[in-house]
């Protein structure tokens, strides 16, 4: 039962996902224009949240975010279900299946077998394509792997019924119908997408999130030498760096991602500056690796002075002004 | 970040995948590329699992001396917390609490630790004994 689904590699799972969906119903645009058109780029830390003993900190928009919101600037009617009977769930994907219907479902990679044991953690919000079905085996294409993969019935169930934070319960989604996307509605909805995207980083109240967000990250940093502890503190920059970089979450690399989306955005706009403001995404992703490399050096221990830590949380400083910056830029566009 | 400079570093992705990347070539352009890793995210995630398998080992003495029942071990060991674990167990949270002194949860009956072995994908016997592989 399978039909002409083709896997692509994308660099984070919801963007590989809305990609590869999008595809497949005829409108073919790339994953970062996808990330882009879905504003996906964000940050936040969040003070009374702790994931594994450590800071919660995202810096991406939320789970299911970038698909609604591409699908819907695309003008691209939406299947999402959720089921609290798994049984239901199961039918539900199986009529999918019959019907060649490729769906994203949300998944917890605790119990992902084809995932490397060192990387499962009880994180919900992954995604993943399901494309078809032998014999016990659901065929999966998972964005973030370099080749499709299967999972047995019973794997699939587990995961897509994972529980904790984000709990996927068994949602599935998938474009409804065939459309066809104009060149018109693309040009509209990168304009959209930035906008949202200035909003969320540069408008959101409060001062966890957007570019504040950063921030106050650095501000932090600042003191955890003193209130957490070496140990402790080479702890919480670890988790920094691994929600930065970690596989199908990216952070660093969310940066390049839209540092693409604003060059492939220029075929389209050629009279905005997006070329150029492409750059300062670029050098942003840069300061996110190097501070990466900073963080590193504090929990090899090979530098461990409170000035270390000034020299870490400058850099999320200059990072915070540089994408104010970029933002402040992108919002003066007159399109 | 150049296309060039994408990291091909040792890490536990090998023998599983690659991760795409993207990156910018000689010309400026976007273009993407494969990872093997990256030294300074494998470190950050060995550090991590040092201080699991750490945690895992108090919390395992700790069990032994009869200060906390084989619960706190598992919770440890499968990565969750208190809300995790009551959600795949169905237990309210002050309810683990209480089944987490020994004197308690030796006194708990079939169909509750019958719970606890498969919201820890354990047997019975192996939540009793802590008697369990690491995988």
């Amino acid at each position: 039962m399978q039909n002409e689904f083709k896997h692509l590699q994308a660099a984070h799972c919801e963007n590989g996902v809305t990609t590869n969906l999008l595809k497949n119903i005829g409108v073919t645009i790339t994953e970062p224009l996808a990330f882009g058109i879905g504003s996906g780029l964000f940050y936040i830390y969040i003070p009374f949240l702790k994931i594994n003993n450590g800071p919660a900190i995202a810096f991406r928009t939320m789970p299911g975010n970038i698909f609604k919101r591409t699908c819907k600037s695309l003008g691209i009617p939406v299947v999402r279900k959720k089921f609290s009977s798994e049984k239901d769930a199961e039918k539900f994907l199986m009529e999918c299946v019959a019907a060649k219907q490729p769906v994203g479902c949300q998944v917890g990679v605790y119990y992902l077998t084809y995932f490397p044991k060192e990387y499962r953690f009880h994180f919900n919000a992954h995604n993943l394509i399901v494309y078809g079905k032998e014999g016990d085996n659901f065929l999966i294409s998972d964005p973030v792997m370099e080749d499709v993969t299967t999972l047995s019935s019973f794997e699939l169930e587990r995961v897509r019924f994972a529980k904790g934070p984000f709990a996927p319960k068994g949602q599935l989604y998938y474009p409804k119908e065939h459309t066809q996307v104009t060149e018109e509605q693309l040009k509209k909805a990168i304009v959209k997408g930035i906008k949202l995207n200035v909003r969320d980083m540069l408008h959101i109240p409060g001062n966890i999130a957007g570019v504040k967000g950063i921030r106050y990250t650095a501000n932090k940093i600042k003191k955890w030498r003193d209130t957490l502890g070496l140990e402790k503190a080479g702890l919480y920059l670890a988790q920094l760096v691994r929600m930065q970089e970690e596989i199908g979450t990216g952070g660093g690399g969310f940066r390049y991602i839209y540092g693409a989306f604003l060059q492939q955005a220029q075929a389209y706009h050629p009279n905005a500056p997006l070329m150029d403001l492409s750059k300062k995404f670029t050098q942003s992703g840069d300061l996110w690796r190097s501070a990466a490399v900073q963080a590193s050096g504090i929990y090899k221990g090979r530098i461990t002075a409170q000035q270390d830590f000034n020299v870490m949380a400058d850099y999320l400083f200059e990072i915070a002004e540089l994408e104010k910056q970029a933002f402040t830029s992108l919002s003066k566009i007159k399109w | 970040m150049k296309k060039e400079d994408i990291p091909q570093d040792k890490s536990a992705l090998d023998k599983f995948t690659k991760e795409l990347c993207y990156a910018v070539d000689s010309s400026g352009n976007y273009v993407t590329g494969l990872s093997r890793g990256w030294d300074v995210k494998a470190t950050a995630l060995d550090l991590t699992w040092q201080d699991i398998d750490k945690r895992i080992a108090e919390v395992k003495q700790k069990v032994l001396n009869k200060e906390a029942s084989p619960l706190l071990f598992f919770l440890e060991l499968r990565l969750m917390d208190l809300t995790i674990l009551a959600a795949y167990s169905g237990f309210w949270q002050w309810q683990i609490k209480r089944h987490m002194k020994p004197e308690v949860f030796e006194k708990l009956s079939k169909r509750k630790l019958e719970k606890y072995a498969k919201a820890f994908n354990v047997s019975v016997e192996q939540l009793k004994t802590m008697n369990v592989n690491a995988e």
